[in-house]
């Protein structure tokens, strides 16, 4: 086991660390809040000669992305990073990417989208672009957008995958927030991340190479379903760098973090920094004897439905966290893949969608106890009631909340 | 986490709040604490009342929330007292530090009934002092460390040297005003 | 994996694609004959061309061989009469018909 190093920084610095150690051919870039600072934090190692990446600031993020395509088509590493409206903006490239099988990793902090204009933080943007064909992992913390982005490259860059990669922080929420973080040497960093050998690129040449090619009706469908096979291949990949990062740092990841499961009759499927908050919740339950959990979804695309099922099988009652609304007027992304991954369990547990936390509302240990109550409701009475509700909005309905 | 103490940070856009709230995240991480330092973000306007928070324990924390029960709050700029309610929310058994040359008595009519401790520090008169301008959140940071013992105020004191030595390297005159800031507002808050 | 272009065809399964789609060679459109697109085709008069090679660089697809600076006869199998050459010609050394 190699000794990390104690440290204090953002989420957004702690990816722009990652990034610095990593030293990627291209970062192409346009800046948007608040993922500015990674960028903005990268420029300064460009500056200081701690890396040398070309450093390409365009005029939008459609074109920053265009740019990564062109770069890792042309067999480099090439990454960017960007956030709500400016990850709207890509994505027409974002499908472009990933069916061209070019594995460009993009930092998303995420932020909500309009309207009404907000900065703060959900995940309106992210969940926007689930089905653009990214692989996309999600952080609780710094550290965890720190170990996330260190992994992302080689994920992504998986022969029989050779996707790209999103890897999400909250906005300002991690992003802005200072806190305790274990970084890795550089070496080690590099030598883990390891030097990018793709098999066939653009500036091989005695290879000549077409990227990119109009996909006639007789061939889009089986592209479609190579991209489908790939996107499986992601979860092993996913499993196989994780265990190597275990053994060559010490920290456990898999699909999603499993909290005091073991017994949990009820339990929250949740994502992101609100996981955090109601792990102390569940802490707090735990001491009153409650039998309360919770799943921390750290993998979206490709989503680990099976491996989901397996572990909410027991409970009796799951609220599902869905912090974007999906505007599908039965839930948000998260119910609607959770529920599709529970449908051939013999016992469903009763589930609700959780709406929460839009334009960063604040979701606290409090509210966290209140869907814990409303959980154990369902489990006495055996009444699901409402499957789809909002939390946390002033609401002259009272029995919404 | 009974040992995580909880600081809110009141001030306006421009005056440092949310710099006192990191260095003060930085002061106790170099003790060898765990912290949290997080501003409440929106619209980035000069002299806009702000928000920023600490979070300081000898555990990580896991919670992502904002603070609504603080040990601790500092008021960066007295003018807030009333148009912000700086003491919502705030322990009874905790304190609320304001940056004033009043005394504590002339201020507790504006803090809505509060009942704990009140003190006040002069962190503007501190700053001109010992920096010429107007920087108060250097003192009001010894300040807040003075009054909450979230960090020992001697090593406190002895990581900020190292600290500004470190930031200011090319400019050793304003260590050692910055120190003197932290020192003084150390002897200086009063309740 | 290196598969060639003329081994992707419109009864390959999935997995004898290439991953993206990606073309591992150049000039692979000689494999398309787009020369049975045609209803109108040119055909050239030898006697009558001044070999100006006006007509080759405005054919759309690079369908008149020019060899030692002088054209032949037009590449049929991709031609698809679309009659420019025919308009360009300054000397009427090309003709434009149906297809019979």
């Amino acid at each position: 086991m190699i000794m990390s190093k104690r440290d204090r920084l953002s989420g957004n610095e702690a990816i722009a660390t990652a990034m610095r150690q990593i030293n990627p051919d291209v970062f192409a870039m346009f800046p948007i809040t608040p993922s500015t600072e990674i960028p903005q934090y990268f420029a300064q190692y460009v500056a200081d000669g701690k890396v040398d990446t070309e450093f390409i600031c365009v005029e939008s993020e459609h074109s920053s992305l265009s740019a990564c395509i062109g770069a890792e088509a042309a067999g480099c590493r090439a990454i960017s990073a960007t956030s709500s409206a400016g990850l709207a903006y890509m994505s027409e490239v974002l499908y472009v990417a990933a069916s061209c099988r070019l594995p460009i990793v993009l930092a998303v902090a995420c932020r909500a989208l309009t309207g009404p204009i907000n900065i703060n933080h959900d995940y309106s943007d992210s969940m926007s672009v689930r089905d653009s064909g990214f692989i996309q992992i999600y952080a609780e913390n710094n550290q965890e957008a720190y170990d996330n982005y260190l992994q992302a490259h080689r994920i992504g860059e998986t022969p029989d995958v050779r996707l790209p990669v999103m890897i999400c922080e909250d906005g300002f929420i991690t992003s802005h927030a200072l806190e305790n973080i274990e970084l890795e040497d550089d070496d080690a960093v590099k030598a883990f991340v390891g030097e990018y050998k793709p098999e066939n690129y653009l500036l091989k040449h005695e290879n000549p190479l077409a990227v990119g090619p109009y996909g006639t009706s007789p061939f889009y469908m089986e592209a479609r379903v190579a991209q489908a096979e790939a996107m499986k291949n992601a979860k092993r990949a996913i499993l196989d760098v994780a265990a190597d990062f275990e053994k060559t740092f010490g920290r456990k990841y898999g699909f999603f973090e499993e909290y005091k499961m073991e017994d949990a009759e009820r339990a929250l499927v949740i994502m992101g920094s609100s996981a955090g908050t109601a792990k102390a919740a569940v802490d707090e339950l735990r001491e009153n004897g409650e039998k309360v959990g919770l799943i921390k979804i750290r993998v979206f695309r490709p989503f680990p439905g099976e491996e989901l099922a397996e572990a909410l099988k027991n409970c009796k009652a799951v609220a599902v966290m869905d912090k974007s609304e999906g505007f599908s007027s039965m839930g948000g992304p998260l119910f609607a893949e959770t529920a599709s991954a529970c449908v051939n369990l013999e016992n469903i547990p009763k589930m609700i969608d959780i709406v929460y936390g839009l334009g960063g509302r604040d979701f606290t240990v409090d509210h966290t106890k209140r869907v814990f109550a409303r959980l154990e409701k369902i489990v006495k009475t055996g009444e699901t009631g409402p499957v789809y509700s909002h939390f946390g909005q002033r609401d002259l309905r009272e029995e919404v909340q | 986490m009974s040992d995580m103490i909880e600081i809110r940070w009141h001030g306006r856009g421009g005056q440092g709040a949310k710099t006192a709230s990191l260095l003060l995240a930085d002061a106790a991480f170099m003790a060898g604490q765990y912290v949290q330092s997080f501003p409440e973000y929106g619209p980035e306007r000069s002299g806009a009342p702000i928000t920023a928070y600490n979070r300081i324990s000898s555990e990580r924390c896991s919670i992502h929330s904002n603070i609504y029960y603080p040990d601790y709050v500092a008021v960066v700029d007295e003018t807030l007292l009333e148009s912000v309610d700086v003491t919502s929310g705030l322990k009874e058994d905790g304190a609320i530090i304001i940056n004033s040359e009043k005394d504590p008595k002339e201020l507790r009519p504006y803090l809505n009934g509060y009942k704990g401790r009140v003190f006040t520090i002069a962190a503007g008169h501190i700053s001109r002092k010992h920096l010429g301008a107007y920087f108060p959140n250097t003192p009001m940071l010894a300040a807040v460390v003075a009054v909450s013992k979230c960090v020992d105020p001697e090593e406190f004191l002895k990581n900020m040297r190292e600290s500004y030595s470190h930031k200011f390297a090319n400019k050793p005159q304003v260590v050692e005003g910055n120190l003197k800031c932290l020192a003084d507002a150390m002897k200086e808050v009063r309740e | 994996m290196y598969r060639k272009a003329e081994d992707i065809l419109e009864t390959s399964p999935w997995q004898e694609l290439t991953t993206g789609c990606e073309i591992y060679e150049g000039g692979t459109s000689r494999l398309v004959k787009t020369g049975e697109w045609r209803s109108m085709i040119p055909s050239w008069d030898e006697s009558k061309c001044k070999q100006c090679l006006l007509c080759t660089p405005f054919c759309p697809d690079s369908s008149i061989p020019v060899t030692d600076g002088k054209r032949s006869d037009f590449d049929f199998d991709h031609c698809k009469g679309c009659g420019i050459c025919y308009k360009v010609c300054p000397f009427g050394a090309i003709d434009w018909k149906e297809v019979e």
